[in-house]
């Protein structure tokens, strides 16, 4: 295998790491920084089946969200509602090949599939308490604490791109999943509306 | 803009979602015994009313499921979802509408 | 002299804070707080612009939103605007603004020659005389432009920034005057979420111009104060000062614009440091429309002087700014809120020198507190002219006959310099007819209301908006529904206590008298204005009803009233009211109007926000993207993708590069970034039988590590997509798609599984962004992979054309499939995008040796040209068979179906002379053909001539040494040898009709 400096995360080309060393946090309403590898594996199967649930548990040792827009999590391990019969587990980069073959091997039998797209997706985190003024400028989704908690997380579209916010805590924190593709796109627009906001780039 | 329930996230602007097709509209399994004629209307007829339209749309850009929609296309009030494989609901509507 | 008409003291203004300002190139003083009408009128300026057709000399009608005169061009250069109302326009120091539409001045304009031939500018007059003879309208069109112009639009690009963002409420509500204040305080106590918004700089409405009212014992003024400070405590509560509702879509969604610096000197660091508008499109459960009611002028000869304003509007002026819009004022009126401006103006030291009231007594609370006062009341009289051209001078009045359609010969002529008029108050019910809620008539106010709501949207109009007009009818209203809205979102705390006003005068009954009479006959001597900033007249609603046009959409289209950027708030009902009339019969029976956004004009770059240039549509990037661009690759944008085109090397033209790329690749190997192309996974014990059914060919016994190409087609037999799907495992596919097609085929899979099969077990998932695609291409493409790659086993027996091999290339994990696009052995390298630079490099380097040459999308494209492959979408167009491109071969027969099969059946399908793909070999070999470019099979001196088809794909060659192109072509394949036609940019050209494969037709090279 290659090394790991040889690896690009999506948005490597903007050079943040340096960006960063220059940014002041002091008075930033927002803090924006890409999360550079992450594993997510789609999952595919019937809620209502306690056999495909058992078969995620355990495989993450993580209960499988039914409600919409839910997020189980632990530590590192997440699993993130995408739909009536989709989820992405969501870990540490590198475990996808293994959480697969697991997670296929508890499926046997059963209508249920696994697929590796932890490489096709960027992470853009966007924290500080401006966070929610700047996603309202491109989410048409009600951001209101009350109307979207910790601990959710919604496909939508974010400004003209489509991305999965997840809220992960009150700082408040999203953590937005978007297509590799968009993702220079996404975050120059990002980062053009949070500078009314007080921005601070962060490794 | 509508705002349409999708069963599965919820209310969602229109923009999230593309409008399908005309519901309940079956693939014939018998195609090849049929006429031309009866392909056609298969094929093209679509019933394009004023008033209750059953529809499929899409949520693109959240769960990307498919779901039926009653709309009235006068008014575009949004009188029920319903998920795939379930049945047309009757819609009665008040007078004058 | 400096502010002439300035009252000594009193209103909202502060005088602490002069503020100095330019119109018309000279240079006058105002106050923080005053609007330019108000700082125009207390410089004692009342000629403000000139009408639009007729170029009459224009005042200020108005102190607000619905202003048709007083349009101004306002700031310089890049920053200046048309059109702006002088009354929402706030005074800020250094401001500069324009009269519009005058020409050399604004006291003598060449333009108003129109005026002296209105006989021959009657309404429809364009219709009438321009339209013929047909062609001479272009000649016309450019006189008829310059004459009938407003402002000026700015030619510079716009230097400022927009902001425009999404919002949610409870409740949203629209006025700040006592009805929303109201209803703020009660769903705000509640606990609701509410946005308040109001289009002037100070919330307040009426209560800031009325000097008497009172609520909960506090004066006006101050209630408000204390309003709006319990409001902003609330941290669920938004307040919008200088905000406009301009629009309420479906489902409850209504689009604000904010203007954040327009009271701002443009260049002032505050305002370059904000955007200078905002666009909030805002989704609310509730919408309390508190939207108030505009003043109706009255329509009465030469209405239009310089002067000439709503009653309300002096008041406005007199009490909210201290500013005076005259030393004199008469005051005609059909109801009794005229009274209360005169008995404002007599406090304020300006004379009232008559109310002229055209009811046949006034006997009410305030006409007697008038007549107290020594203020002349003439009942039953009418002002039959106006006298003063550029400001008024004096007025005519008589008494009027019975039945008030004339006017008796008693009377006489009284000095002033202004006419104050009141026909009485529209609700401003635009919001809610663009909510596409029904109005009704209200006879009692001579008013159209909100009457049903459209199902689907909910909100209500409280107060003036619903015709209710009495002080502490708004608090109610606005209360209750504050309260409602605040319980219907489900908050339970208290809303608190309905606000008590004080006890108001009662007002009495109006009369309807739509058209005050004057001495000549309709439309002789004098004009009466309906739609002033239309100049349309009494007189052409009467045109339009003598000629039939007496429908309110024909009287609309006929006269073009209401058609202006005011969009008729003071005329509408007025001309309604007079067609009613003329028709004898009721107004709700002539119809209704109908209010279309936006309620007042809204800037294009609000709708914009940031959205332009780089962002106005999203720029998909590959892995490999900074690379390409690094080695001066310009790009070719495919969907919202940016795909390398070519890589000229210095001194290259683009024709030099794309012929040495292919050269290259038929020689030794080229590299080619193809990650766009889409990918989707396929999963289940189905699969196989999905996707028999979605292409035309047969998939159950393709082999595990083995690929194939199919061909899609849509359920009326036309070709949708194609692409190459390789067998993972026996329940596993890795389908791919077009790289335009991507999303549509992902999308038309889901359909049919979830809609039509949901009871087959497939899952799909798109996984075109998981893999970056590197291809290697042409004769040393295998001694290239086997040193990158050296424990990948190459040869043909283990691994032949079509199909895939996991293995390790440059040290990362790949997925090798060997298909080919070129006709070359081609090695497709699939692997993490976040290793596509460091695997592209190295086999760049290591192919160096090879002359390894990266090609970019143009060389692609003539490489598949030259071996005759299709691309969707440019050799097909959705009404393109299999058949149609000669690709029977790919059609299953044994299937007992599949998507598309039954309508290649039908009788139209199967027609042998459809138009096939056949290649078009030029007669010059160094001609190419345009793609597109007609063809024709018989050629005529001149058009018509019988198209026969077109050419959809064409290139030089370097390796055939002459151009190539592919064309359909009606009955090709029966052509074959033939000649065709194609006459273009003044030329014919000829070209041989030829299989459509130029290069290595056998197919020997596949192998290397």
């Amino acid at each position: 295998m290659v090394e790991t400096y040889q690896r690009r995360s999506a948005l490597a080309h903007l050079g943040l790491v340096a960006r960063a060393a220059g940014s002041s946090r002091e008075r930033a309403g927002i803090i924006m920084s890409e999360v550079p590898h992450r594993t997510i594996v789609n999952i595919r199967g019937m809620a209502s089946d306690p056999a495909f649930s058992s078969a995620v548990q355990t495989a993450t040792g993580l209960p499988l969200p039914e409600a919409a827009n839910a997020v189980s999590s632990a530590g590192v391990w997440q699993i993130l509602w995408l739909g009536p019969n989709e989820w992405w587990i969501t870990g540490p980069d590198g475990e996808a090949d293994s959480l697969i073959e697991a997670l296929r091997a508890n499926f046997a039998g059963q209508h249920a599939a696994a697929c590796d797209v932890s490489e096709s997706r960027a992470i853009i985190r966007l924290k500080g308490p401006k966070a929610r003024d700047v996603l309202m400028r491109g989410v048409s989704l009600d951001l209101h604490p009350r109307a979207f908690r910790v601990g959710q997380c919604a496909q939508t579209g974010l400004s003209r791109a489509n991305a999965l916010l997840h809220l992960v805590d009150d700082a408040p924190t999203f953590e937005i999943y978007v297509l590799k593709s968009f993702s220079d796109y996404l975050w120059r627009w990002l980062e053009t509306v949070a500078r009314d906001f007080g921005l601070a780039v962060e490794a | 803009m509508l705002l349409i329930p999708c069963p599965f996230c919820g209310k969602r602007d229109e923009h999230e979602f593309t409008y399908a097709r005309e519901a309940h509209i079956a693939r014939p399994t018998n195609g090849e015994q049929m006429s031309d004629a009866e392909w056609a209307q298969y094929l093209f007829m679509r019933k394009n009313p004023k008033g209750v339209h059953y529809e499929r749309w899409m949520h693109a850009k959240g769960c990307r499921r498919y779901f039926n929609v009653a709309r009235d296309t006068v008014t575009h009030e949004i009188y029920a979802v319903y998920e795939m494989g379930q049945p047309a609901p009757a819609i009665e509507r008040e007078n004058g509408r | 002299m400096s502010q002439v008409n300035r009252l000594p003291h009193g209103g909202r203004i502060d005088r602490s804070k002069p503020l100095r300002f330019v119109f018309d190139g000279r240079a006058y003083d105002g106050y923080q707080g005053d609007t330019l009408a108000s700082a125009l009128l207390a410089n004692g300026i009342v000629l403000v612009g000139r009408s639009f057709k007729y170029h009459r000399p224009r005042g200020i009608l108005s102190a607000g939103a619905e202003e048709p005169n007083a349009l101004i061009q306002l700031g310089q250069g890049a920053r200046s605007e048309p059109n702006i109302r002088a009354t929402q326009i706030e005074l800020y120091d250094g401001l500069i603004a324009e009269s519009q539409n005058r020409w050399p001045s604004l006291t003598t304009d060449f333009g108003a020659v129109n005026s002296l031939f209105h006989r021959v500018f009657p309404s429809g007059f364009y219709y009438k005389t321009f339209m013929w003879p047909k062609s001479f309208w272009m000649k016309y069109e450019h006189f008829i432009r310059r004459m009938a112009g407003l402002g000026k639009c700015p030619t510079e690009p716009d230097p400022d920034r927009y902001d425009k963002l999404h919002a949610h409420a409870d409740a949203l509500i629209v006025g700040a005057g006592p009805a929303g204040l109201a209803a703020a305080l009660a769903a705000g106590r509640a606990g609701a979420r509410v946005i308040l918004v109001d289009e002037q700089q100070e919330m307040g409405g009426s209560l800031l111009s009325d000097r008497h009212a009172a609520i909960d014992g506090k004066p006006g003024a101050q209630w408000v104060a204390d309003a709006l400070a319990e409001l902003r405590s609330m941290p669920e509560v938004t307040l919008l000062p200088r905000t406009v509702a301009f629009a309420y879509y479906d489902h409850n969604l209504v689009s604000l614009m904010e203007r954040v610096t327009d009271h701002l000197s443009p260049t002032s660091p505050e305002a370059l440091s904000q955007p200078r508008q905002r666009l909030w499109r805002v989704r609310a459960k509730d919408v309390i429309l508190a939207t108030g009611a505009i003043e109706r002028p009255m329509v009465y000869a030469d209405n239009d002087r310089p002067g000439c304003m709503l009653a309300s509007a002096a008041q406005t002026y007199v009490n909210r700014y201290g500013a005076a819009p005259g030393k004199r004022a008469v005051i005609m009126a059909n109801n009794d809120s005229a009274y209360q401006v005169a008995l404002d103006l007599v406090d304020a030291g300006v004379s009232v020198a008559a109310i002229v009231d055209v009811r046949e007594s006034a006997d009410g609370e305030l006409a007697a507190a008038a007549r107290a006062r020594g203020i002349d009341i003439l009942v039953n009289h009418a002002i039959v002219s106006v006298a003063g051209k550029l400001a008024v001078r004096e007025v005519e009045v008589r008494r009027m006959a019975g039945d008030g359609k004339s006017v008796t010969s008693d009377g006489r002529t009284i000095s002033c310099d202004m006419v104050l008029s009141s026909g009485g108050w529209q609700p401003s019910v635009h919001l809610f007819s663009q909510s596409r809620g029904k109005l009704t008539w209200n006879q009692d106010i001579l008013a159209f209301v909100p009457d049903r709501l459209l199902p689907g949207q909910n909100n209500h109009s409280v107060g003036a908006a619903r015709g209710v007009f009495s002080l502490s009818g708004c608090l109610v209203d606005g209360h209750a529904a504050g309260t409602a809205a605040a319980t219907a979102a489900g908050y339970t705390q208290s809303a608190g206590n309905t606000p008590v006003a004080n006890a108001q005068p009662a007002h009495g009954p109006m009369r309807a008298l739509w058209l005050v009479s004057s001495t000549a006959p309709l439309g002789h001597k004098a004009k009466h204005f309906i739609d002033y900033q239309n100049d349309v007249t009494a007189a052409d609603v009467a045109l339009a009803h003598r000629e039939g046009y007496r429908s309110v959409e024909h009287l609309k289209r006929y006269t073009t009233m209401g058609m202006a950027t005011d969009q008729g708030k003071t005329s509408n009902v007025n001309a309604l009211a007079m067609m009613a009339d003329l028709r004898g019969i009721s107004v709700p029976e002539v119809g209704t109007t109908t209010f279309r956004p936006p309620y007042t004009p809204v800037t294009i770059g609000a709708f914009s926000g940031i959205d332009k240039g780089d962002f106005l549509d999203p720029i998909r990037k590959t892995p490999l993207h900074s690379w390409h661009e690094q080695h001066g690759a310009p790009f070719e944008t495919v969907g919202q993708w940016h795909r390398a085109w070519y890589y000229p090397k210095p001194g290259e033209t683009m024709h030099d590069a794309v012929n040495r790329e292919v050269k290259a690749v038929r020689t030794s190997v080229g590299i080619v970034d193809a990650s766009t192309l889409g990918k989707i996974d396929i999963q289940g014990p189905d699969a196989a039988w999905f996707l028999n059914m979605v292409y035309t060919n047969a998939w159950t016994k393709l082999e595990p590590g083995r690929c194939r190409y199919g061909l899609m087609l849509g359920e009326d037999g036309m070709v949708m997509d194609d692409g190459v799907t390789s067998r993972i495992t026996e329940n596993h596919f890795h389908m791919t798609t077009t790289t335009g097609g991507a999303a549509r085929v992902m999308a038309w899979l889901e359909d049919w599984l979830q809609c039509e099969w949901p009871d087959k077990k497939v899952y799909l998932t798109s996984v075109t962004e998981q893999w970056a695609v590197l291809g290697i291409s042409g004769p040393m493409a295998r001694k290239l992979l086997s040193e990158v790659a050296p424990d990948m086993a190459l040869d043909d027996q283990s691994f032949p054309h079509l199909s895939f091999r996991d293995g390790v290339v440059a040290g990362v994990k790949c997925r090798v499939y060997r298909i080919t696009f070129t006709g070359e052995a081609t090695y497709e390298i699939n692997m993490a995008p976040s290793y596509a630079m460091h695997v592209w490099r190295a086999l760049m380097q290591a192919g160096e040796k090879y002359g390894i040459t990266p090609y970019g999308t143009e060389a692609m494209h003539v490489l598949r040209a030259e071996k005759g492959f299709i691309i969707v979408g440019q050799e097909t167009d959705g009404t393109t068979t299999p058949q149609d491109l000669g690709m029977d071969w790919i059609v299953s027969k044994q299937k007992p179906d599949f998507l598309g099969k039954r309508s290649l059946q039908r009788a139209d399908t199967k027609r042998p002379d459809r138009k096939h793909l056949v290649g078009l070999l030029t007669e010059d070999p160094n001609e190419v053909l345009p793609e597109g470019a007609q063809i024709v099979a018989e050629l005529k001196d001149k058009p018509p001539m019988e198209m026969v088809g077109h050419v959809t794909s064409s290139y030089y060659s370097p390796n055939c040494g002459r151009s190539i192109a592919m064309a359909l072509v009606r009955n090709g394949r029966n052509r074959m040898g033939e000649t065709l036609h194609l006459p273009y940019e003044g030329k014919v050209v000829k070209a041989k009709v030829t299989e459509p494969k130029f290069y290595d037709p056998e197919g020997a090279r596949i192998n290397g």
